[in-house]
């Protein structure tokens, strides 16, 4: 170190965060920001926010733009190296599917909600956070489409993704999610994205998953995966700080902070069921079971977090144990709803083989064999018997998470669990007490959700017919949906191997 | 009201996604065999309210849960119906609104013997 | 059940100095390998001093580099210029 000239980096934070606002003078400052005071938050003191990387506008863009140096070299050499040719199976593309049609979009809506919350609330702390974060999520969108737009080159499924987001039945459970966080106040959209999802949720995402990318092979994916996942630190340090601080501000923030957690950790356990079905049933080689994940980043590492928070009188979320005793099940009963409507979704499926089934077996010793595994064998029997087991009717959605009603009572893997409410003389059904709490808090928001099964009925989606459905969506039939055996992605695939094999005698 | 909303008048603004109306006559009817999670959730269908229980049986649950092996076993007379949560013993030949059902109702019924594939409600 | 302090850093060259000062500085720490990654997790409280990663680097070293190999991370964070603790404390 240089002496005592040189600023230490708290001052040298200080001094670029602070002292950027003014208090206006010629409008009043709540007609400025009129987003801030409607939810019933109330803020004392906008300077308390501590910020706990102190990081400045200049370092952020001199480690951002090594972390793209970095990503883009790693995705030339995939791209020059043939890469996708090394990945673990052809089936492994599907993964990337889910990911660019079901995430990538949420990336996106996370920018542009991060930018109002950047823009609309008060304090200058928070601003430049939320600025930052607003940036990193449309680097991640970019980087995610950019490194992905090689397997397009190749596979199918993927090129149409943006107009899928928007319309595809499954695609509906995260729009819905971000849609609901955009339009609520800049309050809830931080607890809900910063706090229940960034911090409590989203290493389910990308750890277990982007590691399992690298061990299948996918250099691209984990690159922008842990690239994307180092900015994401800081969204879990600016959850976790917005949760402070507003519960230090005012006692009466907690009733409203604990509502909004509760509802986003229910909605976010929801819309990760999807990454469980990818971790348990469509990484060709597995890096560990949904069950375990959950048990690293959410039991564990959940617990010490809401000990941490005790203090200031903020509870598990409701229904945490719920959701642990479903870490069981959900990844089976998400595959077995994409199994069977393998006709009207946007990637292939495949049912499990001997040694996965056993794998399945040894991770989840006291239920699959028991309730799942039976339902595969039958599925598997009616195969080899040319008769391919499809649901030709419309599933039951839920009001809320929009999921196919498939998930069953707690402590009963046999019965459905039904759950509905009378609102305004109208029936809404629910797939779980959470789901019918989160609609009961607030039923004029979701009576006007937009339930793709529904939709359809009503003669919004492009006709009566699945054909008609599913030109709406621009499925291309034949290559995009259906099972992986005998799809054009296992031609090429299996073309590439015999090649191989060919070079290497 | 029950959305925090900055608008004052934000229940007048909105549209119930799936009011009765939209549906070109029909109403949406959910139907649900117990014991058999090879089908994953309940099935939806826009169905005419005058349609006969006894039609919705034979030309709409008969059909759509044909693929299940125990489908050909069911006896029809010793089924146990559910309807919106009261269990009923419906007349087949009267229509769906005179057994009961409106706009998102939900059928579960029960195949005493037929309990999904060996046994796993599967 | 002890609260656990968690950091989980790319498995790479610029990491491994910063893995290793944080295996030497913080005892009873537990190591969880994952393909690509690796998570450190230790009770209440880890650290990484600039001093140590210096030592192993043999460059002067910017906590704040850090960020280009963090992963993820549970604890409350204290960050200054010569270290970068993760904890429970309070």
């Amino acid at each position: 170190m240089s002496g005592a000239k040189k600023l230490g980096l708290k001052q040298r934070y200080a001094h670029m965060t602070r002292g950027l606002d003014w208090e206006t003078t010629y409008q009043p400052m709540d007609k400025v920001f009129p987003y801030d005071r409607f939810e019933g938050i109330k803020i004392k003191d906008w300077s308390a926010w501590e910020d706990p990387f102190r990081l400045t506008m200049d370092t952020y863009w001199k480690f951002q733009a090594e972390k793209e140096r970095k990503l883009y070299a790693v995705l030339d050499s995939f791209a020059q190296n043939n890469g996708q040719t090394g990945v673990s199976d052809g089936r492994y593309i599907n993964v990337l599917k889910l990911f660019l049609t079901g995430i990538s979009p949420e990336e996106y809506q996370a920018h542009r909600g991060f930018a109002f919350a950047g823009r609309h609330l008060r304090g200058v702390g928070p601003r430049v956070a939320a600025q930052m974060q607003s940036l990193d999520e449309l680097r991640h969108v970019q980087t995610q489409i950019h490194t992905i737009s090689h397997y397009n080159k190749y596979f199918d499924g993927l090129s149409e993704f943006r107009h899928m987001h928007d319309r595809v039945w499954y695609l509906s459970v995260p729009k819905s999610f971000f849609d609901d966080a955009r339009t609520a106040g800049p309050f809830e959209f931080m607890i809900a994205i910063g706090f229940a999802f960034e911090y409590l949720l989203t290493n389910l995402l990308f750890v277990p998953f982007m590691s399992g990318a690298a061990y299948n092979g996918d250099m691209s994916t984990v690159t922008f995966g842990f690239s994307a996942q180092s900015d994401e630190s800081r969204h879990m340090t600016l959850g976790i700080e917005v949760i402070k601080f507003l519960l230090e501000q005012h006692p009466d923030n907690l009733p409203i902070v604990q509502k909004w957690v509760d509802k986003w950790f229910w909605r976010g356990h929801r819309v990760l069921g999807l990454v469980a079905m990818m971790m348990d049933y469509m990484l060709p080689k597995k890096v560990m079971s949904w069950k375990e994940a959950w048990e690293i980043y959410f039991t564990e590492a959940g617990g010490s977090l809401f000990t941490d928070l005790a203090r200031y009188g903020l509870k598990v979320p409701k229904y945490a144990d719920v959701a642990t005793a479903e870490a069981e099940h959900i990844s089976h009963q998400n595959w077995a709803i994409f199994y069977q409507y393998t006709h009207a979704a946007g990637f292939h499926t495949w049912m499990p083989d001997a040694e996965h089934l056993d794998w399945l077996s040894a991770k989840y010793p006291d239920t699959f064999d028991k309730y799942y595994r039976p339902r595969w064998e039958l599925w598997a029997k009616l195969e080899k018997e040319g008769k391919r087991f499809y649901n030709n009717a419309l599933p039951q959605l839920c009001q809320c998470c929009q999921i196919p009603m498939g998930y069953t009572e707690p402590g009963d893997p046999t019965t459905i669990a039904f759950r509905s409410s009378t609102y305004k003389d109208q029936k809404y059904h629910f797939c779980s007490d959470g789901c019918k709490d989160i609609f009961d808090n607030e039923p004029d928001k979701f009576v006007q959700a937009w339930l793709p099964v529904h939709q359809i009925f009503q003669g919004n989606c492009g006709g009566a017919t699945v054909p008609d459905v599913l030109a709406w969506y621009r499925m291309n039939v034949g290559a995009d949906n259906m099972d992986y055996v005998g799809s054009p992605d296992e031609a090429l695939w299996n073309e590439w191997h015999a090649e191989k094999l060919r070079k290497a005698v | 009201m029950t959305v925090t909303a900055i608008v004052p008048d934000y229940a007048d603004r909105i549209e119930t996604a799936d009011a009765p109306e939209k549906f070109h006559g029909n109403a949406v009817i959910y139907v649900h065999w117990e014991e058999h999670l090879s089908f994953c959730s309940a099935l939806a269908f826009p169905l005419p309210l005058a349609m006969p229980f006894g039609a919705l049986v034979s030309e709409v649950i008969t059909p759509y849960y044909a693929a299940h092996p125990d489908a050909a076993n069911i006896v029809w007379d010793k089924v146990v119906w559910d309807i919106d949560g009261g269990k009923k013993a419906p007349d087949f030949s009267a229509s769906l609104e005179a057994n009961g059902l409106g706009h998102k109702s939900l059928v579960r019924f029960w195949t005493p013997g037929l309990n999904g594939w060996a046994g796993s409600a599967s | 059940m002890a609260q656990v302090a968690s950091i989980t850093l790319m498995l790479n060259d610029d990491a491994r100095p910063i893995i290793e000062s944080i295996l030497a500085d913080n005892t009873g720490v537990r190591v969880l390998n994952m393909t690509g990654a690796v998570k450190l997790d230790r009770d209440e409280s880890i650290v990484i001093n600039r001093a140590s990663v210096e030592e192993r680097l043999g460059r002067p070293w910017d906590p704040q580099e850090i960020h280009l190999v963090l992963i993820s991370m549970a604890g409350n964070l204290d960050e200054d210029d010569d270290q970068f603790t993760l904890s429970w404390r309070h």
